[in-house]
């Protein structure tokens, strides 16, 4: 098997000897998984262990008059039957807002309803029983009398005057709102050669983590601690928001994830049903589980996207790009999710619209209002596919206006390669990116012109074959400016402690955690390669409060680029630890010496001089033969945040081939392309799958995804035959190219690649689409997902 | 989601069942392949109280000929019409539809009378027969009977069965040297239920086609022949038979998509139907 | 006649194993909570992720869509059971070098799957690899990667003569 290491070689400081840094290693973690061994928290059981099930709302909203939970609790295994006022005494409410989204508003949030349902699928009542079956039998059983409210769903109207207020405390239904304006913006489109407007739609998504949302609480009143299995991002989060709504410290909750199937943002919030379980563990004194099922899973997991956004763009008759314009809105559900809050995929899109791009005039309004449907919150790539989307649709639109080829109007307009430092109109900071390099090794990639004669060709034939583009940037190594400045306690900082064993092998904890990205691989070939061993003599240990360093965990691209560099500094300063002891020993001077493949050596030479097992041996066992006065330290820890940038934004460029039966509308998808540019890559295997399976990520939206609600707010498509998420089938390959600018804010100089895929994906698959039609003279398509129906009406064959 | 509680019976012989089935006639139901309705338990939108498996008779399971018909056992499984040579050579309609139903792992247990009997309007299989002009045998309290696939389709999830009824085999006459096939059905994924398909058969006349039978799928609460485009297409008029579909099924909108586009897809789906049979080799 | 609750004797990766089970009970939740193989999953309940297969008398089927009550006297072979006799070992060796896993729920039934392909078409091509897929749901990978390394087998068993 071919494993392809397409890195030009640009390593310095991190050049060492048997360097792992820019090898695609295989994940040390993974014969465990192939072989069922794994240990997800859905596989976990304790003693005295009872399972939760929920009685959910089937309104969008309505008042809850009365349940009766006497006939459930009667029912047998039943433990106990427990309301949201019962439950309230337990655990606090909590209200997801962040002081730097300016005037960004939330109502209190309970575990469990208290007195209102606002949304269906909302709790309303937990019965907890010896088994899951057994509680859902009870489920059955409990009586609630709803007297039903009206409904907001269409975020068009939700700031109406006539429009029903969801909380009334709040005065309106506006949850944050947020406005730009940058340069001359009416002055740039009166100048324009050329403008153009349209409208774009992104479906509602979630994510359908293979393994649905899963949490084991163990309230010991013996310990007066509570132990949490959880299938989450951030497990340090967590603990900080459990001990806070039970009113516990945080040295009294421990928070364990091992292994978690799938998460993609949707395991980094606050989920008022898992919050309910760990209260009911205190409640009852006992392990309570609950393992969202499928069908729970569609109107509970954070539901994400769900913009629409009218954009404008102006340009010159030979290509310059004027102006950009967008006025977005989305509807988040009844509450901004608690802590990172609802507000932040507004801001991204206000943030990233034009980003590629040299255009100095820019407006952007944002509007985020509250809705009777499931809550929204961040989803990989937050913000990204639409700004992208809707910054590339334009460019391309603007670009067949004026008559331009697509390439051509980017190599006018996007940040030239020599510019940076430089920024972005609406603010952003770029330490240095590449977007020419990574268009033209593209262009080389997909063999270009071969591919345009190709599509000439079939015209002819009546075969309409698309080819469409996306330059995209994406934010990766959030430093405190994402949360922390908001006063929302998610750590921006990580740490990783390493320590020698025994036998001369090192163990280390790290803060950020495995979710399949391979971030246990990408820690482990840091420290082999800062301190001098072989991969084989090392292990990571993560997702464990108690046994980890304070840190963020893994989300928006972080965990290499700031859990990878306090990887390497602690793996560098365990070596000049170790070292110092192996000099002690050897009556040499540490700075001569140096860790290789296990052995101390000599530096210049590369001479073995001794073992690092006996360096061990002798700082363990027989400490007493060291100089007086000489204390081995054979742990060190590191941390790291980035400060000179407040994200360390990556790049790339994305193509997508596909063929358009233009009698049924069906996309066929035929090949796909992207070439980014993370920084140092540390494992190129690794990056090209998480660009791989976000860009099927970004297809879905693109082609497939979309929670449909009616208009009283019910999900129509709640289950895996109605909700299409992307299959084997109809997926293309996917060709991956990378050019390498890193981040000289750390020494590793990695930035994050877990969002590049789903950022530019359905902003190409839709410039492909509408490059396909275009000879038919089709309107372009803006509304995703693009189903057949959609094409069939623009290219006028449906009415 | 779990299932409700129910009560399971494996039946040891055909009058079992059907006197098991006749125990608790509300809340009793057959158990054959599964494929459908345990995920119905699983989501607690089916609660009986109690499931009759009938895996256990053989007789209901396999492919015969029996003169000019093919006889297939109702607990006959997917997979193996799938691979059958019998029913590629006898029944090839059955041999280019079964690829799109679902995905291995589900037709290796599903089964053919399971699909026929849960009759679900947007399946495969129903249509299929509904083109074969199949026959249903069915056994009862009151003895067998055979029922033409044309009446069997009563209604949506409804059909000829009785509550006590069993169905047991289906019967397809044999493939003629004239006998031309055609399948096709846009699904948005390979194994999805399909937005609309079509399951067609007609008898080569010489360049052109005559008794043709056309049974579309997904555009109503049964299968549905589409009767005025059948006359048009043996009369050489592809034309008139595709605008004539708008007389002949009434596709209503749902979560994919909405009737006007499963109009036109249906009218698709005829010309290249229609362009498999009459490109067909004996 | 019938009853809520029934004993069942079956072999399960090889071992003959008595219980007595609800008969509402699935084969992936028998599994799992009875007898605690936990290597097969469960991911949505209705038949559509895949994460549950499973080989009931030798042939994959979702162990969501089956009930245990049903295997009474039948042959279960999970993916801990192919894992030990080491049926599929290149197979899982392919999957990790090939990094065609991420977080690995969909794992055990995307091997088990993968292993009745190539158990009846010695070389698939791409297009065959990805059907015979088609049942099986994998969030992480975007698939590319693990139709590499099931082709990747599939050559090297026609190679080998196996």
């Amino acid at each position: 098997m071919k494993i392809t290491d397409d890195v030009p070689s640009t390593l310095t400081a991190l050049d060492r000897p048997n360097s792992y840094i820019g090898r695609s290693v295989p994940r040390p973690n993974l014969a465990r998984l192939t072989q069922g061994r794994g240990h997800y928290v859905t596989d976990v059981t304790l003693p005295r262990m009872a399972h939760v099930a929920y009685v959910r709302s089937p309104h969008a909203h309505a008042r809850i008059v009365r349940i009766d939970t006497t006939a459930a609790k009667k029912m047998p295994g039943v433990i106990a039957a427990v309301t949201g006022p019962e439950l309230a005494k337990v655990i606090t409410p909590w209200v997801g807002v962040l002081t730097h989204l300016k005037g960004l508003k939330s109502a209190p949030q309970s575990a469990i309803a208290i007195d209102r349902a606002c949304w269906q699928g909302e709790a309303v009542c937990a019965v907890v029983a010896r088994t899951r079956a057994e509680a859902e039998d009870a489920c059955a059983l409990v009586q609630v009398d709803y007297e039903e409210l009206p409904t907001v769903t269409d975020p068009e109207t939700a700031l109406d005057a006539a429009t029903h207020v969801i909380h009334a405390d709040l005065g309106d239904n506006l949850c944050f709102e947020r406005s730009l304006d940058v340069g001359t913006v009416d002055a740039a489109f009166a100048g324009s050669d050329a403008v153009v407007e349209t409208t774009f739609v992104f479906g509602r998504h979630t994510g359908v983590t293979n393994e649905p949302r899963a949490i084991v609480a163990d309230w010991n009143p013996g310990e007066q601690r509570l132990t949490v299995y959880h299938g989450t991002q951030a497990p340090h989060m967590m603990q900080n928001l459990f001990a806070k709504h039970l009113g516990l410290e945080e040295s009294q909750v421990r928070v364990l994830t091992k292994d978690v199937g799938g998460s993609f943002g949707i395991k980094v919030h606050t989920y008022a049903d898992e919050m309910a379980v760990v209260a009911l563990s205190k409640l009852l004194k006992r392990p309570v589980k609950f393992v969202a099922d499928r069908i729970e899973s569609f109107v509970t997991d954070i539901h994400a996207r769900d913009h629409r956004v009218k954009a404008k763009i102006g340009v010159m008759n030979d290509g310059t790009i004027t102006a950009f314009e967008i006025d977005d809105l989305t509807g988040i559900g009844p509450y901004s999710v608690y802590p990172r809050t609802s507000g932040i995929e507004a801001n991204q899109i206000v943030n990233l619209t034009g980003g590629p791009y040299a255009c100095p005039n820019y407006r952007a309004h944002t509007r985020v209002v509250f809705q009777n449907k499931n809550v929204m919150c961040q989803y990989r790539a937050v913000g990204h596919p639409i700004a992208c989307a809707v910054t590339e649709g334009l460019v391309e639109l603007a670009a067949a206006k004026i008559g331009m080829d697509p390439l051509d109007i980017r190599r006018k307009n996007l940040i030239a390669d020599n510019a940076y430092p430089t920024g972005s109109a609406s603010g952003l900071k770029f330490e240095a990116l590449s977007h020419h390099a990574s268009l033209d090794k593209l262009v080389k990639m997909m063999d270009h012109d071969a591919l345009r004669a190709e599509q000439t060709a079939l015209r002819h034939k009546g075969i309409y074959r698309g080819i469409g583009f996306a330059s995209f940037i994406e934010v990766t190594n959030p430093s405190a400016a994402f949360y922390g400045v908001g006063g929302a306690k998610i750590s921006a900082q990580d740490g990783c402690t390493i320590k020698l064993d025994a036998q001369g092998a090192i163990v280390c904890h790290t803060g950020v955690t495995e979710q399949g990205q391979g971030a246990e691989a990408v820690i482990a070939q840091v420290a082999a390669s800062a301190f001098g061993v072989a991969i084989e003599r090392v292990r990571v240990i993560t997702g464990d409060t108690d046994n980890t360093p304070y840190g963020g965990g893994t989300w928006a691209s972080r965990a290499a680029g700031i859990g990878g560099e306090a990887a390497w500094q602690a793996g560098k300063a365990l070596r000049q630890n170790v070292l110092a002891v192996a000099g002690s020993i050897l009556q040499a001077k540490p700075e001569t010496l140096d860790i290789r493949d296990s052995q101390v050596v000599d530096a210049g030479t590369g001479k073995e001089r001794i073992g690092l097992d006996e360096v061990a041996r002798i700082a363990y066992f027989r400490p007493d033969t060291l100089p007086p006065g000489f204390q081995a330290e054979l742990m060190a820890t590191r941390h790291y945040v980035p400060r000179a940038f407040p994200f360390s934004f990556t790049n790339g460029i994305q193509a997508s081939y596909l063929e358009v039966d233009t009698d049924s509308g069906f996309v066929k998808l035929l090949k796909h392309w992207c070439v980014e540019d993370c920084g140092t890559v540390i494992n190129p295997q690794l990056v090209d799958e998480q660009v791989r399976g976000g860009v099927v990520q970004g297809i879905g939206a693109a082609l497939y995804e979309q929670c449909v609600y009616d208009e009283r707010g019910q999900m129509l498509n709640g289950n895996m035959a109605d909700y299409l998420v992307p299959m084997a089938s109809e997926m293309p390959d996917i060709q991956c190219g990378h050019v390498v600018s890193p981040t000289a804010d750390s020494e590793l100089g990695a930035k994050g690649a877990g969002e590049a895929g789903t950022a530019g994906a359905p902003a190409c698959v839709m410039n492909a689409i509408n490059d396909a039609l275009r000879p038919l003279g089709a309107a372009p398509l803006t509304d995703m997902p693009f189903t057949p129906g959609k094409i069939l009406r623009a290219l006028g064959r449906v009415s | 989601m779990k299932p409700a509680p129910f009560g399971y019976a494996k039946a040891r012989s055909l009058d079992e069942a059907i006197g098991l089935l006749g125990q608790q006639p509300d809340g009793v139901k057959l158990l054959a392949g599964g494929q459908s309705l345990i995920a119905t338990l699983n989501m607690r939108l089916s609660e009986p109280r109690l499931l009759v498996d009938i895996n256990g008779l053989h007789e209901l399971s396999g492919i015969r000929l029996d003169n000019d018909h093919l006889v297939i056992g109702a607990m006959t499984r997917q997979v193996e019409i799938e691979r059958s040579a019998d029913i590629a050579r006898h029944a090839p309609l059955l041999a280019k539809a079964l690829p799109h139903i679902a995905h291995p792992a589900i037709r290796n247990r599903g089964t053919i009378g399971g699909s026929i009997a849960f009759a679900d309007p947007a399946a495969e299989l129903p249509a299929c027969l509904t083109a074969l002009s199949a026959e249903i045998e069915i056994a009862g309290p009151s003895g067998k009977r055979t029922v033409r696939a044309d009446d069997f389709f009563k209604g949506l999830f409804e059909t000829a069965l009785g509550p006590q009824d069993v169905l047991t085999a289906i019967r397809i006459p044999t493939a003629l040297a004239d006998h031309r096939c055609g399948f096709d059905e846009f699904a948005r994924r390979l194994g999805d239920y399909a937005i609309v398909g079509l399951a067609a058969t007609a008898r080569a006349n010489g360049a052109g086609l005559k008794d043709v039978r056309l049974a579309y799928f997904g555009v109503g609460a049964t299968p549905v022949r589409a009767s005025r485009a059948e006359v048009a297409l043996a009369a050489g008029d592809l034309d008139k038979a595709v605008a004539s579909l708008s007389g002949d099924i009434d596709p209503q909108d749902d979560v994919q998509e909405n009737a006007a586009v499963k109009q036109h897809l249906a009218g698709v789906l005829l010309r290249r139907v229609a362009k498999q049979m009459t490109e067909a080799r004996s | 006649m019938s009853s809520l609750q029934c004993d069942i004797t079956l072999t399960v990766n090889g071992e003959t194993i008595r219980e007595t089970v609800e008969a509402r009970k699935t084969l992936v939740d028998f599994l799992r909570d009875d007898l605690g193989l936990t290597g097969s999953h469960v991911g949505c309940e209705h038949g559509f992720c895949g994460a549950c297969t499973v080989r009931l008398n030798g042939v994959i089927v979702r162990g969501c869509l089956t009930l245990a009550v049903q295997c009474d006297g039948a042959k279960v072979e999970t993916i801990e059971g192919l894992s030990d006799t080491g049926e599929c070992a290149d197979l899982q060796t392919a999957f990790e070098t090939r990094n065609a896993l991420q977080c690995g729920f969909c794992t055990p039934g995307m091997l088990l799957t993968a292993q009745e392909l190539l158990a009846s078409d010695r070389v698939p091509s791409r297009e065959a690899i990805r059907e015979h897929l088609s049942g099986n749901y994998c969030r992480c990978t975007g698939y590319h990667a693990i139709v590499d390394a099931v082709e990747a087998v599939a050559k090297a068993r026609a190679g080998s003569g196996t």
